[in-house]
């Protein structure tokens, strides 16, 4: 019922707004952690856009996600600057350690990892986001300690 | 006489550990009781620096860096005279060769003050150019904007005065202004450290556009992937609104412009202008057919100036300045100074701002000292994932546009990713076609077919399975998407492959 009236005030804000699919999707995600399924048709309605049409978007765009991620997101940076500096192995490093590859969520939902092409950070490469902190030159032993702290704060 | 701290407050900084650095400077001063105030400016772009502390005392502003927080006490407790000493100090940061050998002007305010300080920008200048363009006709600014020969900063490189005078000229009415900020090449990251140093500089700009073209709405499309940028964005719009210089009572003019600030979601292709305006009306970002050109029928269909960062803060400077100042730099038929970042395996990397002409390698091994692994440079990608891999036979080419496309690359939006010798350019050519796989629209079939079978050619060719004669399929296969794509996500993607084929054949035997 929350959610629902949350959605609702959504909605309100966004309809009116030239082109504001993309603002109103970004919002929904924001409060809920990705786009349910049943928020789909009201979005539409409230758009006066198909329900397809709505899908389409939500498909297109790497950001909006139709399933929960985990209590963390890792996005890994994959785009050719880091892997002139050695980003590769980080990804390497991360499958080992983890066992996931990305785009997949470890079993206890803690984190998710993502693979993301270029945070702009690229004179102190390789880089990777937490969240919305960015951390570059990351080598292994930065890697573990980050993944340790990350893991740690859950347990 | 009061002494200040600076510690940058730019995503790359923070990244590599500014906030340590500043929260470390803080305890130090509180815990030996000095008075000293800390200011979080924007980076100055030299990011090998990074992070980077400076000192201002007695008229003079000293660097320490590249340091961490541990080594922040240390340096607070040393009596100025004894600062030369230390062996991170680095003196007055201008006075670098690194610097010194830069001819800033877009990027001549980053990291000087508090980004997000009104009084910072105007005292260096801010808002003069939009002064003197309220006091211009449209036309005016327009040929200014045309004989200074500035052209797109993003990628396309074509001159902005036509642009500006094709939207002009268009019948009264709804027009907009769209800022291209959806910076997704690798290697590049001067838009975001403009967003992020030097903001109003973009507001600016933008505004002047409106002015001369008569549109009273514009648009920042940025990617989602520069949180900070987005946060200094929102607050800077709110501040330059407040003081007037945004809104519906320009300067004191009566004229009105307002800006909206809007967020992507992840999609590379959304940097291609028709696919952003298909963003911004919220839609899938797929590529539209030219014509119509976006300057007669753009945003929801009225026409529309759009582009990118740099070119509309270039306008700045061009107003502020005069056109005949900012033509006397460059050259050929490229004009002013070219922003280069330099990325990937870099021992000095960061934002070196130049007039157009230096050659790659005063880039490569003056600017950048070569990689930061210590290993042979052996090859660079200029221009993002759709610019060529130069060999070092070509690094004595200058750079500008033409020349570059002679030789067969792109200088794009400035980016040069450096690879030492322990690159697979087989590897580097698959991703190539693998990243547009990725990103591709879809909409046009060379694109959205042709880089799956180009990754697939290139799997076998890797496994060693493929005979020969595949590579002049690869080949024709590029001659489809090059001829055949509808825009430059599939109609480019070849060129780092065939760079790669033509420059490191010994990868592919």
């Amino acid at each position: 019922m929350e959610s629902e009236q949350l959605l609702a005030q959504l909605l309100y804000q966004y309809q009116d707004q030239p082109g504001g699919l993309l603002p109103l999707l970004h919002a929904v995600q924001a409060d809920f952690g990705y786009i349910p399924a049943d928020a789909v048709p009201p979005i539409a309605r409230a758009m006066q856009l198909s329900a397809a049409e709505v899908e389409g978007v939500i498909s297109f765009y790497h950001d909006f996600r139709r399933q929960p991620a985990g209590r963390h997101t890792l996005h890994i940076c994959r785009a050719e600057s880091c892997q002139a500096a050695g980003g590769e192995a980080l990804v390497a490093h991360l499958q080992a350690r983890l066992g996931i590859e990305p785009g997949q969520s470890s079993a206890d939902g803690e984190l998710t990892v993502e693979s993301v092409y270029c945070l702009g950070n690229c004179a102190c490469s390789p880089a990777l986001r937490i969240g919305d902190a960015t951390h570059a030159r990351v080598d292994i032993a930065r890697l573990d300690a980050l993944l340790d702290s990350l893991l740690e704060s859950a347990s | 006489m009061s002494v200040r701290y600076f510690v940058p407050a730019d995503t790359t900084a923070i990244a590599v550990g500014a906030d340590d650095v500043a929260q470390a400077l803080a305890a130090a001063l509180e815990t030996r009781g000095e008075y000293g105030r800390i200011v979080r400016n924007g980076s100055r772009g030299a990011f090998w620096l990074e992070p980077l502390l400076e000192i201002e005392q007695h008229g003079r502003r000293v660097g320490f860096g590249p340091l961490s927080a541990a080594e922040v006490d240390a340096i607070v407790a040393l009596p100025p005279e004894a600062r030369e000493q230390h062996p991170l100090f680095l003196g007055d940061v201008e006075a670098l060769p690194w610097f010194a050998a830069q001819r800033r002007l877009t990027f001549a305010r980053a990291g000087l003050g508090d980004p997000l300080s009104l009084d910072d920008y105007l005292l260096r200048r801010g808002f003069d150019a939009l002064e003197r363009a309220l006091e211009m006709a449209p036309e005016e600014i327009v040929q200014a904007i045309d004989d200074s020969g500035l052209r797109g900063r993003g990628g396309a490189a074509f001159p902005a005065g036509i642009k500006w005078r094709t939207v002009m000229d268009t019948p009264a009415g709804q027009k907009y202004i769209v800022c291209n900020a959806d910076e997704g090449d690798s290697g590049t990251f001067a838009d975001r450290l403009l967003l992020e140093a030097d903001p109003y500089q973009l507001l600016e700009g933008m505004a002047i556009a409106g002015l001369a073209v008569g549109a009273d709405t514009g648009y920042i499309y940025l990617r989602s992937e520069y949180p900070r940028a987005r946060e200094v964005l929102r607050v800077a719009l709110a501040k330059a609104e407040a003081a007037g210089y945004l809104g519906s009572n320009l300067a004191g003019s009566q004229r009105s412009f307002r800006i909206h600030l809007r967020i992507g979601a992840g999609a590379y292709i959304c940097g291609e202008e028709t696919a952003l305006l298909e963003s911004l009306e919220g839609r899938r970002g797929m590529v539209r057919a030219k014509p119509p050109l976006p300057a007669h029928q753009g945003l929801f269909g009225r026409p529309t100036l759009v582009h990118n960062v740099l070119t509309l803060a270039a306008a700045t400077t061009v107003i502020a300045d005069g056109a005949q100042a900012y033509a006397a730099l460059g050259e050929g038929r490229s004009r002013g100074t070219l922003s280069v970042q330099l990325a990937g395996n870099v021992r000095r990397g960061g934002l070196v701002e130049v007039p157009f002409g230096v050659t790659l390698r005063q880039l490569l091994e003056d600017f950048g000292g070569g990689t930061r692994s210590g290993r042979p440079l052996r090859a660079v990608q200029a221009g993002g994932p759709l610019g060529a891999y130069l060999p070092e036979s070509l690094w004595d080419t200058p750079l500008d546009y033409e020349a570059l496309a002679a030789v067969g690359g792109m200088l794009g939006h400035g980016g040069l990713v450096l690879f030492d010798d322990s690159v697979d350019m087989a590897r580097q050519a698959r991703f190539a076609m693998a990243f547009c796989t990725e990103e591709s629209c879809g909409k046009c079939t060379p694109c959205r077919i042709g880089a799956v079978r180009g990754t697939e050619l290139l799997d076998r060719v890797i496994a060693r399975e493929a005979p020969h004669s595949e590579l002049a399929l690869l080949e024709e296969l590029c001659d489809t998407m090059e001829q055949a794509s509808l825009c430059a996500m599939g109609g480019m993607t070849p060129a780092p492959v065939r760079s790669a084929l033509a420059h490191f054949p010994e990868d592919f035997a």
